[in-house]
């Protein structure tokens, strides 16, 4: 509810009653489809989805962090590493079940994303970047000389993979997708609470004007904080489902700077600040890693190019295009002033980028 | 007299990061652009000496450094005014976006050129001449002449920044952009010229380190991180901070190196900048005053 100068209150809404049943409808086949796909047996596209769903997760949370908070991160990879070792730390040594350790990650993740918060926040913009990069080189180069975890070379999970063998192939990579699916779901679910959420209204006018946002009396330092911790414990799931997928951990590929690239190719790519962004970015780096990875340096090019290109000429992305275009919108997070009379029907769904319906 | 070996020779390797490093502060103090393809920017003019020396039939490649320094020079403003550009003012995001496609870009494509491998530039024998002090102690003659061009190049900007018209524009630009061009400053060519300096600076850094070690395209990244830790540790804003900062950090790396072993050189850097980040976030000689 807001009030106008003169005293009259208008209903704000947010998203709309249209969009909320196709949401409804097209996430519940969707998902449907997504759940049973592993029980007609463990192919390569099990497999390929399994990644898939942990780019995905990724990726949301990098979208949190850039397209909400406002905060550049080169450096997610550092709790994507963390959650792999966190996996091998609580399998391997403390011998609880693999698959729990997931949420040991998470919660791992968002113990270190406090303390490195206090610091890189003392940082701005790019050079932020590269302090949340510095963290994450600190925590390649500590495993890297720990000799309990095979330093350079990393270490299998061998817990997770005496447990494959005992489940055998079918059983144990069907178990691994449906964390990886539940994983995705839940760092999705959690973006779209949350920003629906009064700290979501926050995050955004956090995105708009940091400084505007903060004389309204948004309290930037703990909003930022909140959304850093949240994006380390997503990450660091995406990164012990990595490593339960792989059966292995190494500090190399574990903390390596091409997960940042992985990241920002997806989002820009996609769309930065929104939920769908992410996902159609998935779909395409996932559809050009297929078919263009085996160039290797080429490959990397092509993905810089396109991310920079991309950057300048077309902010919006993929997704961004969709939304000029049609105003369609699987996930309604933009707030809308109803005004005229509360019994009126919902307008239409109006995007950010000017759709149709918001002109009088 | 180990111990002074150490830090003479981390004071020495604090001089090359902090060559690497003003070309950073230049770029950011007068665009506010964090460049993330800086450390790629440093190990592309050791490949362009590499080509001169290999094409013009082996001369030495002590020659090529002024050489090398007209052509990133050359590079530079056509990179700004072509690319960067167009990100300079449209807030940090777009820029750091923009400057890491761009890093992935120059380092696979020096991969691909190049291969991943290490190369080196043959300078003959000065790469190994050095002064002896005492027996246990001797100062290389190439890590003493980058702390020299170091300081000859920091006391040059800091001059061509006060005493020039050029250098005025520079620091109008940084306060001011519409204010600057309100006045009939190009900024446009402004900033093209502010990335061509910074890249001329550097490249003397990158030819001299490709003489004196080997290189690869995948050192950009260290480069970047070591410059960055050197800017903040000197303190935003000023030159000298600057230099002070990579003194710090080359000290800290090799003295983490002694203590510890040589694969904790850059961990122990690390942990020396995260706290002097902790507890002295404005850095030693800061400036400016970011907020």
């Amino acid at each position: 509810m807001v009030t106008s100068a003169d005293g009259q209150e208008y209903p704000v809404q947010v998203g709309g009653r249209t969009t909320k049943s196709i949401v409804m409808g097209v996430g519940a086949v969707a998902l449907i489809v997504l759940f049973l796909f592993p029980l007609f047996g463990v192919t390569d596209w099990t497999r390929r989805l399994v990644e898939f769903f942990c780019y995905l997760a990724a990726a949301q949370m990098w979208n949190l962090l850039l397209g909400y908070a406002g905060l550049m991160s080169a450096g997610q990879q550092a709790y994507i590493g963390l959650g792999a070792y966190t996996v091998w730390f609580f399998a391997d040594i403390v011998h609880i079940n693999p698959l729990l350790c997931v949420l040991f990650a998470a919660i791992t993740g968002a113990i270190i994303a406090f303390p490195a918060a206090a610091l890189v926040f003392r940082l701005r913009g790019g050079y932020l970047a590269i302090g949340t990069w510095v963290i994450a080189e600190i925590f390649r180069l500590i495993f890297s000389s720990i000799s309990q975890t095979g330093g350079g070379a990393g270490t299998t999970i061998g817990a997770a993979a005496q447990m494959a063998q005992t489940k055998g192939v079918d059983g144990w990579y069907s178990q691994v997708y449906w964390l990886a699916l539940a994983v995705a779901v839940l760092t999705i679910a959690v973006c779209y609470l949350l920003l629906r959420s009064r700290t979501g209204l926050a995050l955004k006018a956090i995105r708009d004007d940091d400084l505007s946002a903060e004389s309204s009396g948004v309290n930037l330092w703990r909003t930022k904080l909140y959304t850093y911790i949240i994006a380390g414990a997503g990450c660091a799931m995406a990164g012990a489902l990595i490593a339960l997928y792989s059966l292995q951990v190494r500090p190399g590929s574990a903390f390596s700077i091409n997960w940042t690239a992985y990241l920002i190719f997806i989002t820009v790519i996609g769309g930065i600040g929104t939920i769908e962004g992410p996902f159609i970015g998935t779909v395409i780096f996932y559809a050009l890693r297929e078919t263009t990875s085996k160039y290797g340096t080429w490959y990397f090019i092509v993905l810089g190019l396109l991310a920079a290109v991309i950057a300048i000429w077309s902010r919006g992305g993929i997704y961004g295009w969709i939304l000029k275009k049609t105003g369609f919108t699987l996930f309604p997070l933009q707030r809308r002033v109803g005004f005229g009379r509360s019994e009126k029907p919902p307008s239409p769904p109006a995007s950010e980028g000017g759709g149709g319906a918001a002109t009088v | 007299m180990d111990w002074v070996n150490t830090i003479v020779s981390g004071i020495l390797l604090g001089g090359l990061y902090s060559l690497f490093a003003v070309g950073l502060s230049l770029v950011f103090g007068t665009m506010r652009l964090v460049n993330l393809a800086h450390g790629d920017l440093t190990v592309l003019p050791a490949y362009v000496a590499l080509l001169m020396v290999g094409s013009a039939g082996r001369f030495n490649p002590l020659y090529a450094i002024p050489l090398t320094m007209v052509v990133m020079f050359g590079f530079g403003y056509l990179l700004q005014r072509g690319l960067l550009n167009r990100v300079v003012l449209k807030g940090d995001i777009i820029g750091v976006i923009v400057t890491f496609g761009l890093s992935m870009v120059i380092m696979n494509a020096l991969q691909q050129g190049f291969t991943a491998n290490s190369q080196g530039l043959d300078a003959g024998k000065i790469e190994n001449l050095s002064i002896t002090v005492t027996d246990q102690f001797a100062i290389g003659w190439l890590p003493l002449l980058i702390f020299l061009l170091a300081i000859v190049v920091i006391t040059a900007l800091q001059l061509y920044m006060g005493h020039t018209k050029m250098g005025r524009a520079f620091r109008a630009v940084s306060d001011d952009t519409d204010a600057a061009r309100l006045m009939g400053i190009n900024t446009k060519h402004v900033w093209a010229v502010a990335m061509a300096v910074a890249l001329l600076v550097v490249s003397i850094g990158g030819v001299i380190m490709g003489i004196r070690t080997t290189f690869s395209p995948l050192l950009g990244t260290d480069r970047l991180i070591f410059a960055f830790e050197a800017v903040i540790i000197g303190g935003m804003g000023s030159l000298w901070g600057t230099f002070v900062g990579g003194i710090v950090l080359g000290v800290a790396q090799l003295i983490g190196a002694k203590v510890f072993g040589s694969p904790f050189q850059h961990l122990v850097g690390h942990l020396v900048f995260i706290a002097i980040l902790a507890f002295r976030p404005q850095g030693f000689l800061a400036k400016t005053v970011t907020k």
